[in-house]
């Protein structure tokens, strides 16, 4: 496969490198020349001193007969363009943006990038499932990022407590599909009673976030006393 | 109209006056304060600091209902970024980005984004004062194309697009390029 990196930063670099291990043909494009010649002195002549976000340049960079093209700067302005270059002008299959604004991830996916690639979103999700917080925790994305698989942990406050799932106001799109107690993971039946410490894993579309904190979760100040 | 204008550089600066004592709704925003000092003390808009390509922000500045949206900041991708917040994310209408290479100018029209390019804009006006035929290089570029860019994603109910004002693009002879538009 042929692999045009655009970004010549650590993320940029160690790509390139990776990519060229495993075989793969690879261009790297870095606009800042002394940036551009260390990358060449360590890893090879791969690399185009050039603005990856002037088209003349990717032309130059061989972007029309890329198989994907990996948008890695720091800025996510510049990796949308570079995406919707590729795509667009130099019909390139696949384009991958990393997108450093995780709102960022829906415009640039409304916007023709293929994959979106959040840092800030994947440390995120990793500190919660550290954290014991009255929240919501996202353990997957599906599909194209529309659909979500989310842990509720049910603690005292929850207004979950004490009923079953056909009592509780689901948002539509939203379901309830198994509870992990004691470290066993069981399917979640309409009349199964929730009790305090029960993990309750949903599957939902993003929108209904705010209906199923509120279901499982309650008001969290509601739970501190005083 | 309402016109919302990204960047307040000269030429933002400048529209933002002009269309203010026109008795505009006009509303301007620049990620430095210091940038609005090119406002006179009589503009009436409002001026707010703040990123353009950021939709929390624009929401927040009131952009919404917007007739007209401008990027003119100094970088093209931050100009295209912003219009495509304001096209697809906030339904703006007339969407218009200052991107000053050539090759994206004429990418983005076909995408669906008004676009205005200086590169090509002082060129001919530069040609036409020494007698010299216009470059052929874009200068102002209607927006050929729906903003429709993720053809093949599902997009939600009631998404916005950007109607179409003119379906070719306008040769360069015809741009009614007002002495304004031209950065010093």
């Amino acid at each position: 496969m042929f692999v045009l990196v655009v970004g010549g930063g650590k993320v940029g670099y160690y790509l390139a490198k990776e990519l060229i291990d495993a075989g793969h043909e690879v261009a790297l494009m870095e606009k800042d020349p002394t940036r551009a010649r260390q990358i060449a002195d360590e890893i090879g002549s791969i690399v185009i001193p050039h603005d990856g976000c002037e088209g003349k340049y990717l032309g130059e960079a061989g972007c029309n007969r890329a198989d994907v093209v990996a948008a890695v700067t720091g800025d996510d302005e510049d990796n949308l363009v570079i995406c919707q270059m590729a795509k667009h002008h130099f019909d390139v299959p696949r384009t991958i943006a990393r997108v450093n604004n995780p709102k960022n991830e829906v415009l640039f996916r409304h916007l023709g990038v293929d994959e979106q690639v959040s840092p800030t979103r994947m440390i995120l999700a990793s500190v919660e499932q550290d954290i014991p917080v009255h929240e919501l925790l996202h353990l997957a994305a599906l599909g194209e990022g529309e659909l979500e698989i989310i842990e509720a942990h049910l603690q005292a406050g929850s207004p979950a407590i004490g009923r079953a799932p056909r009592d509780l106001d689901m948002p539509e799109g939203c379901s309830l599909f198994a509870v992990i107690r004691d470290g066993v993971a069981t399917p979640l039946r309409p009349d199964s009673i929730l009790h305090e410490g029960d993990k309750v894993i949903a599957i939902g579309k993003q929108e209904c976030e705010d209906l199923l904190h509120g279901q499982l979760i309650g008001d969290p100040e509601a739970a501190v006393p005083g | 109209m309402k016109i919302v204008i990204v960047g307040c550089g000269r030429v933002g600066a400048s529209a933002a006056e002009v269309w203010d004592r026109a008795g505009h709704e006009v509303v301007i925003l620049d990620i430095v304060t210091r940038a609005f000092e090119r406002l006179p003390s009589t503009f009436r808009g409002s001026a707010i600091r703040g990123d353009g390509t950021d939709e929390d922000v624009l929401r927040r500045a009131g952009v919404e209902g917007a007739d007209v949206f401008l990027a003119l900041t100094e970088g093209d991708n931050r100009n295209i970024m912003a219009a495509q917040v304001a096209a697809e994310a906030l339904g703006i209408g007339n969407v218009i980005a200052k991107i000053n290479d050539p090759l994206r100018a004429t990418a983005y029209a076909e995408i669906g984004i008004t676009t205005v390019c200086r590169t090509g804009l002082m060129l001919d006006a530069v040609s036409a004062q020494i007698g010299l035929p216009p470059s052929g290089l874009p200068s102002l570029l209607a927006s050929t194309g729906h903003h429709h860019p993720g053809g093949d994603h599902d997009l939600p109910d009631g998404e916005p697009t950007i109607p179409t004002t003119g379906s070719e693009t306008r040769p360069n002879s015809d741009v009614a390029a007002p002495g304004a538009a031209v950065e010093a």
